[in-house]
């Protein structure tokens, strides 16, 4: 077992289970936390795929502003707990989760119906340029301007909005 | 290489409907958000696996862009629970029925 596949195996275990604690916990903080988690494991998952700049950014942006601004949030409105799993619309969440477990069968099958592994061949040297931040700098700021000029708007507006959104109404 | 890309794919696979059933069964808003945020990562997942596998930096480029829609929309998301929260004192999703008739 090489070092690729042993950290392949650790994360996306780690990935899983912190995943669903989060959506089973009933204590949104505990939830928050276990998302962080997810994310931590989620850039580990980047690494292993030659991603650098993308598992910082995840860890920066993800695991650093979004989910602080999620506790923030719970903090501030402080939610009450939820009822337990069962004790309310037992039949309705059952039903949610078989059909969930379907989709998730149908999805598997035809990934590996379809053999994405025989169309691609992965080569280390050109997976490890792509992910440098050299290559992404370079697509970013030569064929990709608008769409990065535009994204900086959006978040421009989103920012107002949110702050006219969360602003208290004086009459 | 040693992976081979349809473990990350049902990696990916499964973090989606991990979310899916996140957002069906939970009854706080914010539980729902971050469900959601789980599958856009998950969809980023596949994103970076195709970008590695075919040596590609394209995909990288989409996700970044993805996490900027993300964090713009849980801006605006949070505001809007915020919103919710001051005018109804719960943040309950069966109770915010205002649309309803």
């Amino acid at each position: 077992m090489t070092l690729e596949v042993f950290l392949f195996v650790i994360f996306s275990a780690v990935c899983l289970a912190s995943s669903l604690l989060m959506v089973t916990r009933r204590n949104p903080v505990m939830s928050a936390l276990f998302l962080v988690v997810n994310f931590a494991s989620l850039a580990g998952l980047y690494l292993t795929l030659n991603a650098q700049f993308i598992a910082v950014a995840q860890v920066i942006v993800y695991a650093g502003a979004i989910m602080v601004f999620f506790l923030f949030v719970i903090m501030l409105i402080h939610p009450e707990h939820e009822k337990r799993f069962l004790e309310y619309k037992p039949m309705l969440r059952i039903f949610a989760v078989v059909i969930a477990g379907l989709i998730f069968v149908q999805i598997a099958y035809i990934i590996f119906f379809s053999k994405p592994s025989e169309g691609v061949s992965r080569e280390l040297a050109q997976s490890i340029k792509a992910g440098t931040v050299e290559e992404i700098g370079r697509q970013l700021f030569v064929n990709y301007v608008l769409p990065f000029e535009a994204v900086g708007y959006l978040l421009l507006s989103a920012s107002i909005g949110a702050l006219v959104l969360a602003k208290k109404k004086f009459k | 290489m040693q992976i081979p890309i349809e473990y990350y794919l049902v990696l990916s696979a499964a973090l989606f409907v991990i979310g899916v059933v996140g957002v069906l069964i939970r009854r706080n808003a914010i539980i729902i958000f971050m469900c959601i945020e789980l599958m856009l990562n998950s969809a980023n997942l596949t994103l970076i696996t195709f970008s590695s596998y075919l040596g590609n930096a394209i995909g990288q480029l989409f996700v970044f862009f993805v996490m900027a829609v993300a964090a713009a929309e849980a801006a605006v998301g949070l505001a809007i629970i915020i919103a919710l929260f001051r005018n109804k004192l719960t943040v309950n999703i069966d109770e915010i029925n205002i649309f309803k008739w």
